[in-house]
């Protein structure tokens, strides 16, 4: 019963990676090159979902637009909610790596006749991907355990599961939530381990966080 | 009359208080080298940049094949990959092998198909010496290895002509002789070539035309012969003198 509900967590955490990851590169991206109007746009966008609980994010998602006979399934509110949380934070990551990269590389690109977003693809998010892993091992880390927040507004996570045991069977309590503990433990290290293997697999010689000093400006 | 490659008139470029350059201009015949000589500072890697629009000039035009580069409603992505841009630092792409480095812009920019890019970016490694290091990143290759593949990295795009700014000022004196080797071959072969450099040697022996810049516009232009032996303007002589005794005549 736990390990079916820690599959649904598995799913909501990829399902809400993704959505942090697509909407953040887009931010990040925005806030580097998107020019004053759209740049100040994405800043006000980070601001917002970094400031606001993600648990109040996800009410709101979910209660919100029920009330005007919306539903919303609770799996795609928490995806929803969760995400564009994370999302914030991703954009912050990905913009550190984005502007690590020496100017001249967007240079180079353009020089060879490539557009900027031909550039942006093919040349500059290439790179910051790379140098993001790090970073982005560590967001990582802290949505595995957002994905209990799912349980306020019963999805069939985990901890709900959990609980769901002790409602029945009060003196394994103690017994299925070191459990849930247990396999967040592991979680976080399966998923930690594999973001590392990903960094060690897409390693370029030069191109990594530390050693990365060369200046692009003539 | 023919229409000349190039064709600059009148740039102006301005850096805050700073007027970087005060009315540039010059032609380029088809096959042509030319060689910008001045002291640092005088806008010659701004006037290059200003030619394939990296730096947008506040006032001028430039025209390659008589089509306007500077019209606001140039199809700047397109002119630009006719003109081949060698950087002091390289700006080789870091996460590409030397290959893919070549083969990109080809690839992205001309729609080539990947293994005819492949073929063609191997091609332009060997005509600059460098075929077995094809498969090498940027961080594997010495500062001379790094600029040939970028002067490979031009070549594969067909270029009309190349920008050339300080290409060796970044490396070590060893190291300056074989990017050197590579460029007065393609001089040799009718590449046009715009080259802001410091090496008289080089400008001796395969300029067609060396032009001296100083506070941001030409002092001076003329065959080598005659800026080195017989100078106009008494600043060439003193600038030339100095630059030959400074960095002596590596290319020969």
């Amino acid at each position: 019963m736990l390990l079916r509900a820690t599959l649904l967590n598995i799913e909501l955490l990829l399902a809400l990676l993704a959505v942090g990851f697509v909407v953040g590169t887009i931010v990040a991206v925005l806030q580097v090159y998107g020019g004053r109007v759209l740049g100040i746009l994405a800043f006000i966008y980070e601001w917002i979902f970094r400031s606001i609980p993600a648990l109040v994010l996800l009410f709101i998602v979910y209660f919100g637009p029920a009330r005007f006979g919306l539903a919303t399934s609770r799996f795609l509110s928490a995806t929803i909610a969760l995400g564009l949380c994370s999302s914030g934070y991703q954009s912050q990551i990905f913009r550190g790596a984005i502007q690590s990269i020496s100017s001249g590389q967007m240079m180079a690109a353009r020089a060879l006749g490539m557009s900027r977003t031909r550039a942006i693809a093919s040349v500059i998010l290439p790179q910051a991907l790379r140098l993001s892993i790090p970073g982005w091992s560590n967001e990582f880390s802290a949505v595995v355990k957002d994905t209990t927040l799912a349980y306020a507004v019963g999805y069939n996570e985990l901890l709900r599961a959990a609980r769901a045991i002790m409602d029945r069977h009060y003196d394994l309590a103690m017994l299925s939530f070191l459990t849930v503990a247990l396999i967040f433990l592991v979680l976080t290290y399966a998923g930690n381990w594999s973001l590392g293997l990903l960094e060690r697999r897409t390693r370029i010689p030069g191109l990594q966080v530390a050693g990365w000093s060369k200046e692009g400006h003539s | 009359m023919t229409t000349p490659l190039l064709r600059v008139e009148d740039i102006h470029k301005r850096y805050g208080n700073e007027e970087v350059l005060r009315g540039v201009s010059f032609e380029v015949a088809r096959g042509e080298t030319k060689v910008f000589i001045g002291p640092s500072g005088t806008g010659k890697s701004t006037l290059l940049r200003c030619v394939n629009q990296l730096t947008p000039p506040d006032k001028g035009q430039v025209f390659l094949e008589g089509a306007e580069v500077t019209h606001h409603k140039a199809d700047i992505n397109r002119l630009r990959a006719s003109m081949g841009f060698v950087f002091q630092d390289f700006n080789l792409f870091a996460h590409l092998t030397a290959m893919q480095n070549v083969s990109i812009g080809p690839i992205k920019v001309r729609r080539m198909h990947k293994e005819q890019a492949k073929a063609r970016a191997l091609a332009e490694l060997e005509r600059v010496g460098l075929g077995e290091k094809a498969n090498a990143y940027p961080a594997q290759l010495s500062g001379g290895q790094q600029q040939r593949v970028s002067i490979a990295r031009a070549l594969a795009m067909d270029p009309k002509l190349i920008l050339f700014d300080e290409p060796t000022s970044a490396l070590d004196p060893e190291l300056i002789g074989e990017v050197l080797e590579v460029m007065i071959e393609l001089a040799r072969e009718g590449m046009t070539m715009l080259c802001v450099t410091h090496e008289m040697g080089f400008a001796r022996s395969v300029a067609n035309e060396i032009i001296f810049m100083e506070h941001g516009v030409i002092v001076e232009q003329g065959p080598p012969q005659e800026m080195f032996t017989n100078p106009r303007h008494q600043r060439t002589g003193e600038f030339l003198r100095k630059i030959s005794e400074l960095y002596g005549e590596t290319a020969k």
